[in-house]
């Protein structure tokens, strides 16, 4: 197989790695931010932990395969994203930290004081995520100042506070409105006979509207801001070296891919379309769930196809920005590691859907309260 | 302190606050496996309730291994980006799919190890059980292949064109003697504090007089389970040993604080004061024979010396220089055939070059001072190395007695009997960590002043961040880690003081006499 094939087959499945953590662990994160509101009682939030309490574990294992897959495929990609927003991973760090030990620990303390504490902690858990990956797709956008030296070191002049610019901001609500949705389709369909249910339902046009009214904004915005193109040869089965093409800043460079293809359009209208649904099916749970989880599906391909090849732009060395042509591992790596993918991703999702079948069904107080030490 | 330092205190504190948690996930997922097996052969329902008690603590010290390991695959980029760059190619690989093929059947079967006990048939539920020991035991297998290449960096070579290092022989890297080794001691290891974790806390019981019919079973499967494992740590620590005396020299001169080469075969310094300034060591005492057979396994091959080895390295730092100065002038001019090949001659040093970097930008002009002290920035910190060596080998050594008079009173049926065994076993609880962690010393520790043995210096391995976000990630993580570990301590304490009938909200050893 051709290297620029294989580049392009792991710039896909970064894109389908990613779309599986937003679907999978996105509804946990929703979850998260939904718990303090759908439950108001400790046994409303314990059916609202539970719902996600068996499964939310291995949902989680996306997000390690994502970064890891990164690793293997984009080492360039990955050393300088994760240095460069050193602070913003910090603090996804410390918020991904809090969920298993907030899953686990919450309910084995007695004290309401210290339940209400794990609560919040559980929401920051799903809060602080979903809104820095927001955050971080919208500076793939406007692009980040950095570059590399002739031994390939990447130099930086990155802030947290650079990070938090408006387009970026408006990219993280949107990102959060888009897992309440999905958190919420997630509560309507384990919690349907109980309260948390119904005031997740009441929640979802709310959420569906606000995600899409962000959406539609941030793309009027996109046609505002400077898109890259490369604008030198650049050899697809060349080697990785970010440091040998020229790029360009092009206003509302952003489409050009879309004018060029325009049935890329679709991948906007599932995200719309896919919020729409949610709200219309909410009275049949499964259905509104499979709905939302089209938000993710959407809008991450919308992102991804806007930006290709660019991964991440650089503000303040254009053309050393990170491309699918020249930041990928050797070729012999992608065609090991797609092995891997092949063999052992259909296998993950059988049992998956293996483990989802036993636990499916709706998650209720009683069941909680007969067995109480071994739920959460 | 600046970013080198601070950034390795980083790695070193979360990554020995993650190897708390793992080598008690590593053997306790086994144990449960093993009396869960128990109840499906027999249907006794006390085996049941063995494994869901003991499934109670294991849960509370799992998530924070799942908690503390985000951490882990997260720092490579943000505090390492260099590396990250540098061996991506090639140590990625093991780190994904270490995701795919592990912590997918791990975490997704933990789940319903805690939640599908009435949800499925026994032999289902056992499936998952296995499977998910299976799972935690497959994520040492390849994080300890990435780890065992950072150790021996088989399977690679250095593109000019990338300016990284690049996989060759992907098979090589994967059946690397080092990782395999390292493997086996490491899981080992866990599988002797999951059986020390069972055995202290039985011992408690016993000493109370509490739960005694689980308690006693529980001791009876850790004996067993225990006296196996720690007779593995110590045989297949030799084998490490071994392995490390083919590839990684100067750690093992290190450990041994053997400053000069000995005629074969070689002598073992029991005990003794190592001194780093004038390369001696104070009051040895020596057996014969002894490193030499493990070492080399002979009584004819040479172990070398630290100081004979910093003459070595010295030749390798030269050619470095040269490999060094051939890839400066290859960036300029890519198509030079004659630099390039001066370059393909020297570029195996090319890592040795890289060790004058701590002392000028230009290598290639380095004075022959600093090659000197280049070479001798090659030697670990041999009194740590030594002294963490001979504790961990001691506990090594006291566990496997510890199990064989546990394994011998288990099958006289007389646990309970000797109050000092019970006593000894309780104050054991501890020492498994002391021994692991002080593994990670040896191991990784000892591995300096290489991130990569001989192909990259750990000082050029770090991100280009500023100091300031390593020292406040690095007090973030320490204040809230601690946080999380007395909850984690605070947790696990009530639980075991709670005891399997409140645990389980049935009395345990009653529906063990109502059966028969």
């Amino acid at each position: 197989m051709d290297y620029e094939i294989l580049r392009l087959i792991w710039w896909a499945l970064l894109g389908i790695l990613l779309i599986g953590f937003a679907v999978m662990d996105g509804f946990d994160f929703g979850t998260g931010i939904l718990l303090p509101f759908v439950g108001r009682t400790d046994i409303e939030r314990r059916v609202v932990i539970n719902s996600v309490g068996p499964t939310w574990e291995g949902n989680q294992v996306w997000l390690i395969l994502g970064g890891g897959a990164i690793f293997a495929a984009w080492p360039p990609l990955y050393a300088a994203a994760f240095s460069g927003f050193y602070l913003a991973m910090f603090l996804l760090l410390a918020a991904l930290i809090l969920r298993p030990v907030g899953f686990k620990f919450r309910s084995k303390f007695q004290s309401s004081g210290m339940r209400s504490l794990w609560d919040w902690a559980l929401f920051v858990g799903g809060f602080v995520p979903a809104l820095i990956f927001g955050v971080a797709f919208g500076n793939l956008f406007v692009g980040v100042p950095y570059g590399f030296d002739s031994d390939l070191r990447f130099h930086e002049e990155i802030t947290l506070f650079s990070l938090l610019n408006p387009f970026a901001l408006l990219c993280g609500l949107t990102s959060v409105a888009m897992h309440v949705l999905h958190g919420s389709t997630w509560v309507s369909l384990k919690a349907a006979d109980a309260k948390p249910g119904e005031r997740a339902r009441a929640i979802m046009p709310w959420a569906a509207l606000v995600f899409v009214v962000l959406f539609a904004v941030a793309g009027l915005w996109v046609q505002n801001l400077e898109g890259y193109k490369i604008t030198s040869a650049l050899d697809p089965n060349g080697p990785s070296n970010p440091t040998l093409k020229t790029v360009a800043l092009v206003a509302g460079g952003w489409f050009a891919n879309y004018r060029a293809v325009p049935l890329l359009w679709l991948a906007p209208v599932v995200a719309v379309l896919g919020a729409l649904l949610a709200v219309l099916l909410r009275k049949k749970p499964l259905l509104a769930w499979i709905s939302s989880a089209l938000v993710p599906v959407g809008t991450i391909s919308t992102a991804g196809l806007a930006l290709f090849p660019f991964f991440l732009p650089s503000s303040s060395h254009p053309d050393q920005s990170l491309t699918v042509w020249d930041a990928s591992s050797s070729k012999l790596t992608l065609q090991i590691m797609l092995a891997c993918v092949v063999i052992f991703l259909p296998i993950v999702l059988a049992y998956t859907a293996w483990v989802y079948r036993i636990m499916r069904g709706p998650v209720r107080a009683e069941n909680i309260m007969s067995d109480s030490n071994a739920n959460y | 302190m600046d970013i080198v330092e601070l950034s390795r205190l980083q790695f070193a504190a979360t990554a020995l606050y993650h190897f708390l948690f793992v080598p008690l996930t590593l053997g306790l997922s086994i144990l449960l496996g093993i009396m869960e097996t128990v109840y499906v052969m027999t249907g006794k329902q006390i085996w049941r309730d063995l494994t869901k008690f003991w499934g109670t603590l294991f849960g509370i010290n799992f998530v924070m291994g799942v908690a503390t390991g985000i951490t882990m695959e997260f720092q490579f980029g943000t505090n390492w980006a260099y590396y990250s760059h540098y061996v991506g190619d090639i140590f990625g690989a093991p780190l994904a799919i270490e995701g795919l093929m592990a912590f997918f059947l791990e975490a997704t079967f933990v789940g319903i190890f805690f939640f599908g006990w009435n949800r499925m048939s026994k032999v289902g539920h056992l499936v998952i059980t296995w499977g998910l020991a299976l799972g935690t035991n497959l994520s040492a297998l390849w994080i300890l292949i990435a780890n065992g290449w950072m150790q021996y960096p088989v399977g690679s070579h250095f593109n000019a064109e990338t300016m990284r290092m690049e996989v060759s022989n992907f098979m090589d890297v994967v059946f690397n003697p080092v990782a395999q080794a390292k493997f086996v001691h490491t899981v080992s290891a866990g599988y002797v504090v999951g059986a020390v974790f069972v055995l202290a806390i039985s011992a408690f019981y016993l000493l109370r007089g509490r739960h005694v019919e689980l308690a006693k079973r529980s001791m009876t499967v850790a004996s067993a389970f225990g006296l196996a494992a720690s007779l593995s740590v110590v045989v297949l620590g030799d084998e490490s040993g071994y392995v490390a005396g083919q590839n990684q020299k100067m750690k093992v001169a290190a450990i041994e604080a053997m400053w000069n080469t000995e005629p074969a075969p070689a002598s073992f310094t029991v005990i003794g004061i190592p001194d780093m300034a004038t390369h001696t060591t104070k009051a040895e005492v020596k057996v014969p024979w002894v490193l030499g057979l493990i070492a080399t396994r002979s009584v004819d091959k040479e172990v070398p010396g630290i100081n004979n080895l910093v003459e070595a390295a010295k030749d390798r730092i030269k050619s470095g220089m040269v490999a060094y100065d051939a890839l400066e002038k290859l960036k300029l001019d890519r198509k030079n055939a004659g630099v390039r090949k001066t370059f393909e001659a020297h570029v195996g040093d090319l890592g040795y070059g890289l060790l004058l970097k701590k002392f000028r930008p230009d290598v290639q002009n380095a004075t022959s001072a600093e090659i000197q002290a280049a070479a001798s920035s090659t030697v670990p910190d041999v009194p740590v190395l030594f002294w963490s060596f001979r504790f961990m080998v001691g506990l090594g050594f006291y566990f496997i007695l510890l199990f064989a008079i546990a394994f011998y009173l288990s099958a006289r049926r007389k646990l309970d009997h000797s109050k000092l065994f019970l006593r000894a076993a309780f104050w054991t609880l501890p020492l498994p960590w002391v021994a692991a962690e002080l593994g990670w010393i040896v191991a990784e520790y000892g591995r300096q002043p290489w991130v990569i043995d001989g192909v990259m210096p750990t000082s050029l391995a770090v991100s280009g961040t500023a100091a300031g976000n390593v020292l406040f990630s690095l007090l973030g993580f320490v204040v809230f880690y601690s946080t999380l570990l007395v909850a984690d301590i605070y947790l696990l304490k009530k639980y075991i003081k709670l005891g399997p009938d409140e645990t389980l909200g049935h009395k345990v050893d009653e529906t063990l006499v109502a059966a028969e």
